[in-house]
């Protein structure tokens, strides 16, 4: 186990002197991950990740409960876990600002002492990998916010760290930045030597990193599964979309199927049907007898949907 | 050494190197822009040289000041003005805390395996600063050279270390008023009135300031061993207030009870450490 948590809460005073609330921001948070997974935290603002993010990283003293990382106590050790764990706070910088990339990474090596050969050879690898050579000598702050972030998750990496934890890493970010960044991380995962714990928004970043989800809602685990066990589990209707060679009425009173929605005047038509009433198959046959098919695909519930419908439960 | 490194080992490495790398990286970017950098020393000059006026002018109208004359009490102005310039050198970045937890740099900090402390008086040093302290320096070498002063081994110790004792005093009580902004959200105000008080306050001989602020001064915020003390040690002259003279001597004890209580302080509020928003 690399993370063991039991019962973290946190707990913050709000307000002004004389009007002091007590808001608990974590309630009760209990997990374990193993080294080598991938973890996503999804849940809404405020729901507690990073509040949860900060406690496994030493950065906040939990109220109560008890964390372990790397096998380190957190805050007690916090220096020790500083050097095995990178951490990627996507609206907070570790870089220097004034400094050109290269050189905040030296500083960086530096800090964590890493030898010189190990160091050139990691950095040489994520140049290559995430194509910074362009841009090492530009100073920081003249980088763009997707160039910064590919140096942030160099620097969060250059100490071999075990354990890689990502704060909304691609947030701000244009989708070739985000693509390039997410291949790089599922790269770095795959080699199966960095633990990756996410929080995003993002869930096409779940959907390609991720094999295991943690839905975090008012502070506590709602939901702890496998990503493709969520999949299929809940809230699991399918669409399939067919593609028709002439318009045609609604397709109604088909079995399993709990919702149509007609486009193009009749030409596409989109059947919602749970997975446990039918199959995409025989819902295809079904069709077929019934009208000419030019096209078929089969849309997957996005996590988006799961998530709405587990906080609607 | 590859067997020194299993996981959880502490690699011993250059740790005072990180610092020295640091600190080099924040003077070469300063050093950058040359003119401005001219321009911030004079200006703390003129601002030092304005404090040292009104001790002169104030003597154009009595001739003593809390029983001191005027080359005493630029005695005192130069030890308190060199002291505060190495303080100020050193670990005034301390007074930029409550930005760095506004915008969440504190939390990097904390993510480094370094000590939250020494990262943030390494973030940026104040080149301009050493204007303070040569300023501070040339009042105080003039006035050792114009009193009569009994020179004996131990003066000469006390002349060369007060300084750096008195800026270690300034330094820790620093630490400490600022630590206040991990509790408060805004404790810039209340710091600075410790930091630039406790520089107002040590460059006067503490006999002008009524009994309560004196008794501070000596013993809850020991601002007293920064200037005053020493000076007394220094000018072999009776305490005009009667206190024993083993306080003269002890400025580097109370700096090192000093440097203690402020490093307890320090802790505990990182422990109370809020953090921002997201």
């Amino acid at each position: 186990m690399i993370i063991t948590t039991d019962g973290l809460r946190r707990d913050f005073l709000v307000g002004t002197r004389l009007r002091r609330r007590r808001v608990t921001a974590v309630e009760d948070v209990t997990l374990d991950v193993e080294r080598g997974e991938a973890v996503g935290f999804l849940g809404p603002n405020g729901a507690g990740k990073s509040t949860t993010i900060k406690m496994l990283t030493g950065v906040l003293v939990p109220t109560a409960g008890r964390a372990s990382v790397c096998g380190l106590d957190p805050v007690r050790e916090r220096r020790e876990l500083g050097r095995r764990i990178g951490v990627v706070f996507g609206q907070r910088s570790q870089l220097w600002w004034d400094l050109p990339l290269a050189e905040s990474f030296d500083l960086h090596a530096a800090i964590h002492r890493v030898p010189t050969a190990q160091h050139r050879k990691r950095l040489d690898e994520c140049v290559e990998l995430l194509d910074m050579g362009g841009f090492l000598r530009t100073p920081v702050r003249q980088l763009s916010l997707g160039q910064r972030m590919r140096g942030e998750v160099t620097a969060a990496l250059l100490h071999s760290p075990e354990l890689l934890v990502l704060d909304e890493p691609t947030i701000g970010l244009d989708l070739t930045s985000k693509e390039r960044l997410r291949s790089f991380l599922s790269e770095v995962n795959a080699r199966g030597d960095v633990t990756l714990l996410l929080t995003t928004h993002d869930l096409p970043d779940v959907e390609r990193l991720c094999r295991r989800v943690v839905v975090i809602d008012q502070g506590r685990v709602l939901v702890d599964d496998e990503l493709a066990a969520l999949r299929h589990g809940f809230a699991g209707n399918r669409v399939l979309v067919v593609e028709l060679t002439e318009p045609a009425p609604p397709l109604l009173g088909l079995a399993g199927v709990v919702d149509v929605v007609v486009e193009a005047q009749g030409l596409r038509q989109r059947l919602e049907f749970s997975p446990g009433a039918t199959t995409a198959a025989e819902l295809i046959a079904t069709v077929a007898q019934r009208v000419e098919l030019r096209d078929v695909s089969v849309v997957e519930p996005s996590i988006e949907d799961l998530v709405r419908t587990l906080y609607a439960r | 050494m590859a067997f020194l490194n299993f996981p959880g080992s502490t690699p011993a490495g250059p740790r005072r190197g990180v610092y020295r790398r640091i600190v080099a990286s924040r003077i070469r970017s300063q050093l950058a822009y040359p003119g401005s950098f001219v321009l911030d020393v004079v200006a703390q000059l003129i601002g030092q040289a304005i404090e040292l006026v009104v001790i002169l002018v104030v003597f154009t109208q009595v001739s003593s000041l809390g029983g001191f004359s005027a080359p005493e009490v630029v005695l005192i102005f130069g030890l308190a003005a060199t002291a505060f310039g190495l303080a100020d050198l050193t670990v005034g970045q301390v007074e930029e805390l409550p930005t760095y937890i506004r915008t969440g740099e504190f939390d990097v900090m904390l993510l480094r395996p370094l000590g939250t402390l020494p990262q943030l008086l390494s973030a940026d040093v104040a080149l301009k600063r050493l204007g303070r302290v040569a300023f501070g320096l040339g009042v105080l070498g003039w006035s050792l050279v114009s009193l009569d002063i009994d020179w004996t081994p131990g003066r000469v110790l006390l002349a060369v270390t007060a300084p750096l004792v008195g800026a270690v005093i300034l330094s820790a009580i620093w630490v400490a008023a600022n630590a206040v902004s991990f509790w408060l959200v805004d404790g810039r105000e209340v710091a600075n009135s410790v930091t630039y008080g406790s520089g107002f306050s040590t460059s006067y001989p503490i006999t002008i300031y009524g009994p309560w602020l004196r008794r501070a001064m000596c013993y809850a915020v020991p601002a007293a061993f920064v200037a005053y003390f020493p000076a007394l040690a220094l000018l072999g002259r009776p305490d005009p207030l009667g206190l024993p003279e083993a306080l003269r001597w002890s400025s580097p004890l109370v700096a090192a009870v000093a440097v203690a209580g402020a490093a307890l302080v320090w802790r505990t509020g990182v422990r109370h450490y809020q953090g921002t928003g997201s």
